[in-house]
């Protein structure tokens, strides 16, 4: 068993292989190859998403309980929110996810005017989204949607649907119109946790891209070495994907109808 | 046998300025920075503890007010656990170490490293202005509706300072994972790691995996309690057991972050003081990867009274007595080490000594309480604190204390006085079994536990209890004293003055900055204690 793994995968490849060339700048001391540089940092920032997956991972947890158990409210309180901009800003952060791609095959490819005009389209798609993500929590405190002393939630039945003042007897499955309208407030909390902690996580990716451009406009870059803007790379896709999963679960909860 | 001379050029003599230390991005030195963070805190938790104790030693609650008991206790569980526990063993011994036994020159993130050290800082001085603020009175668990929205004391700032401790100890696991994956030396596959890393190896899984759930858990307690959200407000249909679900999804795997490393030190110096390799090395290690993963499957049984449903309490009453395997696997292993080994008493040994009776007496009082039947019984008494404490204290603390004086010489090349380290660690043996055995027994008379007052036919058992704490105290004072004096007065350790096995072992005492003058190429198996090494190593 103890010698089953002969060499140590992973570990710094046999010396003398990089040594013909002088070290490229950006090579810490610490590390004896560019390539295990990079392993390094990609398997650190996978391991960094991982935990991202569980910090996003309670609130989808809780969301889950809930919803099964409020399933009523959380279809009421779901159809109360406009599509169109969740719609228009999946698409733009999916388009945003394209052009943080494309810079990162221009760095990888050695073009430097290429990476830093692709990070500003990712840049300037980021700001759209959050410009919109405003515009709809502008929207829930006009209604009211917004946890706390002053939520008020006016659950109008849809059409066909049977309208039931209080719970019948028996039937537990059909929550009344009075408990929608105070367990709504657990989903607007939660859509607000949600999307608050989505945008926060842009925002810091905004930042992060900023300093990438500058770092790319500056000429840092190249073939060899680009690890901040794959790593950036890897994180707003990240971002991306977790507003995948938000879209449907807050939006379509009951569109199909 | 030549006289060690103390190394002119070393980690320490880099650089003299405050500037020098604060910035640093050596391992070492932030090691250093972490042991002495830690140690202020443990004795700042450790205060709390004393007040505690003085309270109980009388029925009457003629000390502190109740609502001061319950901020007493929480802050003294708050600070132990998150500041002081969590990073103990693996931010002062595995920073120290895990890359001079695996043969690099530093972590994967040095800079990463120091963020985390700085974090760890900042989540520390929200603790402490919480204090100065008026304290926090939940507990240290900030169950809710009491957290959220009933009390009154400084629950956010405390709550932000373990959020942001938090994601230090997230950045170490993480830096400990890709360094073990990626910066081991060529030839150094992973079943000639030291088990020491393999241990630390589990514990960053577990701090990559679990802690994320407490931070979002931290979130959501947060906004309820400052924006009025309702998540798990029972008027608005909430479910204040989903918090202690999200609490325990982290908060039971935590316990094992606590002693996974401490267990990693026990192998280490079982070995080198049996002067025999480990007894089934790769059950040893993997059973450090099963503690790991059983022991996010097991968290429902601190909720066997919370009105959880009874089938879910059968299946996690049953997950919990499978964590007993791997961790008996560890003990009777390192007793086959010892079996016919050439055993020997230094200090770092007795604390190893001690630590098998504690942890012993510990895991099997934690069956009683993965037990349904005695569990409702011994819910929420001194059963359940002396258990803990057993395995908190007796085991992670124990274990601490082994690794601080097997490596202090190695950390900062010279020896502390054999004789006081070695009534030092018989007081706190003594002094932790006096303090804490009585509390099982008062626990089981039906004593609940965050009470400051209590029937009179519980005093005597309680004044034993304070008495204990009192010799406790004194055991972890003295190696104050000694580790200090050691600095300047003690002698030069050389090399290797244990005669141990390790890569770490092999560069001089304090190390260079850079660890070792080249990597080491010829790897030996772990724990190579052949005669001839044993001779050969002794003549150093």
């Amino acid at each position: 068993m103890s010698n089953g793994n002969a060499h140590a995968e992973g570990a710094s490849p046999a010396h003398g292989h990089d040594h013909a060339h002088a070290h490229h700048p950006a090579l810490q001391h610490h590390f004896d190859t560019m390539s295990q540089q990079r392993e390094a940092g990609v398997l650190g920032m996978w391991v960094f998403l991982l935990t991202e997956v569980l910090f996003f991972g309670g609130l989808f947890f809780a969301y889950a309980i809930y919803r099964s158990w409020y399933y009523d409210a959380f279809a009421a309180a779901s159809a109360s929110i406009e599509i169109l901009p969740g719609l228009i800003n999946t698409v733009v952060l999916i388009g945003s996810s394209l052009t943080m791609a494309l810079s990162v095959r221009a760095a990888q490819t050695n073009q430097r005017k290429a990476t830093v005009n692709w990070l500003i389209a990712t840049i300037i798609l980021g700001t759209v989204f959050l410009g919109i993500k405003v515009y709809e929590y502008a929207d829930k405190f006009a209604h009211n949607h917004v946890p706390g002393a002053s939520f008020q939630f006016a659950h109008v039945p849809a059409p066909g649907e049977p309208h039931v003042e209080e719970p019948a007897a028996g039937h537990v499955t059909t929550m009344g119109h009075d408990e929608i309208e105070r367990t709504t407030q657990i989903f607007f909390s939660l859509y607000f946790t949600m999307t608050g902690l989505h945008a926060v996580h842009m925002i810091v990716g905004i930042v992060i891209l900023f300093i990438i451009t500058w770092m790319a406009h500056k000429g840092r870059f190249d073939s060899e070495w680009h690890a901040p803007v794959e790593m950036t790379g890897l994180y707003w896709h990240f971002v991306d994907i977790v507003w995948i999963f938000l879209f449907p679960l807050l939006y379509l909860v009951e569109r199909h109808n | 046998m030549e006289t060690p001379v103390y190394p002119a050029h070393n980690y320490l003599s880099n650089g003299h300025t405050l500037r020098s230390w604060l910035l640093t991005k050596d391992h070492k030195r932030i090691a250093v920075l972490y042991l002495i963070s830690i140690s202020a805190f443990f004795f700042l938790g450790g205060l709390f503890a004393v007040g505690i104790r003085l309270e109980l030693t009388t029925p009457q609650g003629d000390l502190f007010q109740p609502d001061t008991y319950n901020k007493f206790f929480t802050l003294h569980g708050v600070i132990m656990v998150f500041l002081f526990l969590i990073p103990s063993v693996p931010a002062v011994l595995g920073n120290f170490l895990i890359p001079p036994m695996i043969g690099a020159k530093d972590l994967a993130f040095p800079r990463i490293n120091l963020l985390s050290w700085y974090l760890y800082i900042i989540g520390g001085l929200f603790t402490l202005f919480a204090i100065v603020a008026g304290g926090v009175d939940t507990g240290w668990t900030f169950y809710t509706p009491y957290s959220a929205t009933s009390s009154s004391s400084n629950v956010a700032p405390v709550a932000l300072g373990v959020f942001i401790a938090g994601f230090s100890s997230i950045l170490t696991g993480l830096n400990f994972i890709v360094t073990i994956h990626r910066m081991r030396a060529p030839g150094l596959h992973w079943f000639k790691l030291p088990l020491f890393v393999w241990a630390h190896y589990a514990t960053s899984l577990i701090q990559v995996l679990g802690t994320p759930v407490i931070a979002i858990t931290i979130v959501m307690l947060f906004v309820e309690r400052a924006f009025g959200f309702g998540i798990f407000d029972p008027q608005r249909g909430g479910d204040p057991v989903l918090f202690q679900h999200l609490f325990w999804f982290y908060s039971h795997p935590a316990v094992y972050i606590m002693i996974l490393p401490a267990l990693g030190v026990i192998s280490e110096l079982v070995s080198t003081f049996s002067r025999k390799r480990i007894f089934g090395y790769s059950f040893v290690a993997f059973s450090s990867l099963a503690i790991a993963v059983f022991g996010f499957i097991v968290w429902a049984h601190h909720m066997f009274v919370a009105g959880i449903s009874v089938y879910a309490a059968m299946v996690f009453s049953f997950l919990s007595f499978s964590v007993a395997i791997p961790s008996a696997v560890k003990v009777f292993n390192w007793a086959a080490t010892m079996y016919r080994g050439s055993i020997s008493f230094e200090a770092p040994m007795l604390y190893v000594y001690g630590f098998f009776g504690l942890f012993l007496i510990g895991g099997l009082t934690g069956l009683f309480l993965a037990t349904l039947g005695t569990d409702i019984h011994l819910h929420d008494t001194y059963f359940v604190v002396a258990h803990f404490h057993y395995i908190m204290v007796g085991g992670a603390i124990m274990g601490y204390l082994g690794g601080l004086h097997f490596w202090w010489p190695k950390i900062f090349g010279r020896m502390y006085s054999e004789f006081w380290s070695r009534i030092a660690a018989i007081l706190v043996f003594v002094g932790f079994n006096l303090t804490f055995f009585p509390q099982f027994l008062l626990g089981y008379l039906g004593m609940p536990r965050r009470y400051h007052m209590y029937p009179d036919e519980f005093q005597v058992l309680n004044v034993l209890s304070s008495a204990g704490a009192s010799i406790l105290g004194l055991g972890y004072l003295i190696p104050v004293i000694y580790f200090a004096w050691s600095l300047k007065y003690g002698e030069v350790a050389g090399n290797n003055p244990w005669g141990a096995s390790g890569l770490e072992w092999r560069t001089q005492s304090p190390p260079l900055t850079e660890n070792f003058t080249e990597v080491p190429t010829d790897i030996p198996e772990a724990y190579e204690y052949t005669p001839k090494v044993v001779r050969e190593a002794k003549l150093v």
